[in-house]
């Protein structure tokens, strides 16, 4: 089992004709992920190494039926693209673009809340079902089919825990970046509810940040509803008020909320164990298992 | 990341959407506030035009009576450091006789995904404050960003706020004006603290602040030509320059990483193990060995920094790029200004190890070790 994506996961590529969409397209397909079509508007009926060219999403469902989609649109058009995708009822969208709007993703969110797809990001690396399907930029190769569930709203930090499980010899069964934007479609709240859902998930991995209230949510939603373990990890201890750290999203506010300690706290007084560094939090993992 | 708009560029924008402001003038010479505050007339405040907060407890604003005061006053303010700022333009405008000061704003609720209007009778002091100490004073409306703030909501949230009745309708008309200049501007803050209500009984905007999400520029051009290079230190500005995510910070482990949340990790490791971490630096995804490079210059060139560590996972960053770039940089020096650990992980590592000159820098395999290295060469230079 696995939770979002797997083998029948049918994928059109959103932007598949540029050249993030095309690199990554590639890579989707090479790691097995069932891609079965792209869209880009006035592109229609070309191909991308055999893969089927839209115009639009509602014709590669129609045509292929495709039930997710991975959005490589530039930041200006990325809210539209979601929208469309939003509007043909897929089950997943998988946003990676970086640099959409703040007010267009509030729109987008809106929208959302009307249908039944999930959203996962923007501004995300996307989500892996080793050995089945990898939706976005991950690199597969550090990735080993297992029972540990990883939820993360950073890209590279993610590649960071699971190199150190999977080093261990400890596989995933998913791991999802929800992204480091102030407004995303999956929050850690619904990851790890799908992760307590999901029998072959033995034990989770969250990975958060400094900024939002996210954190404290997701202990809340541990404390009250899950079985599973959980081990955390906060990245941002060090952050000094009032600076954005990279992401739009990573920032401590002047009135001191969003710090790393509000969140560990949470998390401990949660029942979840806080790693000091990546690899302590493969140390609590193994310790789960 | 969001761009700060100055009060007189914001005061501008509500100005022409038909929000009162005081009367006012621009200047950056004493010279130019003279003739401002003869026009004006007294009282008449001098504000700095800088991009910090609390300008008023820090020196920036003050109030002239006479001509004698207003020379001073323009005399201390222009050219003054505020908070690592330089003042060069003042904005002088007519002081208000009030009787109240409100509070309004409209922000992104982004646990909710929805902007939120904001609305308090405890206008003229910090509004963080006030939200910590006494979260009730401040009374708050969800928008939907499909509707936009209906009338009726911007009359409730003003209402419950405890607005006095007979400048109420005035306010909520403030609120809607505010949020169709949020929706169409981009903004992601937009907040006047204070609203005055004067011995009149009429309202007049004071202050103004308005944040623009730099995201969205691309479709302002009008915004986006405000924008100016204001950075704390010549350091940020280079990174500015370059296009790095970059922060300055007070310790001497310099640290270059890719993406925000890995950096921030090794920031924190970096603490962990008993060092101080130097900045934050971001090179971004897909850095091509340029960018490799730059983010060294831009380590380098900080005289805090003992010593580097550079820490890549690559996803879409290849490490043979990541090579390349560190030995462009580190060739290009006689003798290597500061010792530099590496450690590469990810897409193409193996290749870039290959090609990394390994005379020029020490190599870790794992992110604590090479964290653990680079504070040790930190205390060692410093000793």
């Amino acid at each position: 089992m696995s939770i979002f994506v797997d083998d029948d996961t049918r994928v059109v590529v959103q932007g598949i004709t540029g050249g993030e969409g095309k690199f990554h397209t590639r890579q989707m397909v090479e790691y097995g992920t069932n891609v079965v079509a792209g869209t880009s508007p006035g592109k229609g009926g070309q191909d991308v190494d055999g893969i089927p060219v839209y115009d639009t999403v509602e014709e590669a469902v129609d045509e292929e039926d495709a039930n997710a989609s991975v959005v490589f649109v530039p930041p200006a058009f990325a809210g539209d693209a979601i929208f469309e995708a939003l509007d043909t009822d897929l089950d997943l969208v998988v946003a990676i673009t970086e640099g959409v709007p703040t007010q267009d993703m509030a729109k987008v969110n809106k929208r959302l809340s009307e249908t039944d797809t999930r959203l996962i990001g923007p501004n995300c690396p996307g989500i892996i079902t080793p050995g089945e399907a990898k939706l976005g930029i991950l690199p597969g190769n550090i990735f080993e089919e297992g029972n540990v569930g990883l939820v993360s709203r950073s890209g590279t930090l993610t590649y960071q825990v699971v190199s150190n499980l999977t080093e261990r010899g400890i596989g995933q069964t998913t791991a999802i970046g929800i992204g480091g934007d102030p407004i995303i479609g999956t929050s850690f709240v619904d990851a790890l509810e799908a992760f307590e859902n999901d029998p072959d998930t033995h034990a989770v991995v969250m990975c958060g940040e400094i900024g939002g209230e996210d954190e404290e949510q997701a202990a809340k939603y541990i404390a009250e509803n899950m079985d599973t373990p959980v081990a955390g990890f906060i990245a941002g201890r060090t952050a000094p008020p009032g600076k954005r750290m990279g992401h739009a999203g990573a920032i401590v506010s002047g009135s001191g909320t969003g710090t790393a300690e509000s969140k560990i706290s949470a998390l401990n007084d949660a029942g979840v164990p806080v790693g000091d560094t990546p690899n302590e939090v493969a140390d609590h993992i193994e310790d789960f298992l | 990341m969001v761009m700060k708009l100055h009060e007189y560029q914001a005061k501008d924008i509500f100005a022409e959407a038909g929000i009162p402001v005081p009367e006012s003038r621009l200047a950056s010479s004493v010279e130019e506030v003279m003739e401002a505050v003869e026009e004006i007339g007294y009282p008449a405040a001098i504000k700095a035009q800088v991009h910090v907060g609390g300008r008023g407890k820090a020196g920036g604003i003050k109030i002239a009576m006479d001509e004698d005061e207003a020379r001073q006053a323009a005399e201390d303010i222009l050219g003054m450091d505020l908070k690592g700022y330089t003042v060069d333009r003042v904005l002088v405008e007519a002081g208000v006789d009030f009787e109240n000061e409100l509070y309004v704003g409209i922000t992104m609720d982004r646990s909710e995904g929805k902007p939120v209007a904001m609305v308090s009778t405890e206008g003229g002091v910090n509004i963080e404050e006030v939200a910590e100490e006494n979260p009730d004073a401040i009374a708050r409306e969800h928008i939907d960003p499909a509707f936009g703030l209906h009338p009726y909501q911007a009359r409730k949230v003003v209402f419950e706020a405890g607005i006095p009745r007979d400048v109420a309708f005035d306010v909520a008309s403030f609120l809607t004006t505010l949020y169709d200049l949020y929706d169409s501007n981009d903004a992601s803050d937009i907040e006047i603290n204070p609203v005055m209500i004067t011995s009149d009984r009429d309202i007049v905007a004071a202050d103004a602040v308005m944040n623009i999400d730099d995201d969205a520029l691309f479709r302002h051009e009008d915004l986006a030509a405000m924008e100016e290079d204001a950075y704390e230190n010549d350091l940020e500005a280079k990174a500015g320059e370059y296009g790095f995510d970059y922060v300055r910070l007070s310790g001497n482990v310099g640290i270059i990483g890719n993406g925000a949340g890995l950096v921030m990790t090794t920031l924190d490791l970096v603490d962990y193990f008993g060092g101080e971490p130097a900045n934050f630096l971001d090179i971004g995804g897909g850095a091509k060995a340029e960018r490799v490079a730059n983010a060294l210059d831009m380590v380098f060139s900080d005289e805090n920094v003992d010593s580097v560590v550079f820490n890549i996972f690559g996803g879409i960053t290849r490490g043979d790029e990541v090579a390349k770039g560190i030995n462009e940089a580190l060739e290009s020096f006689d003798k290597i200004p500061k010792p530099v650990v590496v450690r590469l992980a990810g897409t193409n590592a193996e290749e870039g190890m290959e090609i990394l000159n390994t005379d020029l820098v020490q190599v870790e395999g794992t992110l604590e070790d090479a964290v653990q290295r680079a504070v040790k060469n930190a205390q060692e230079v410093s000793q």
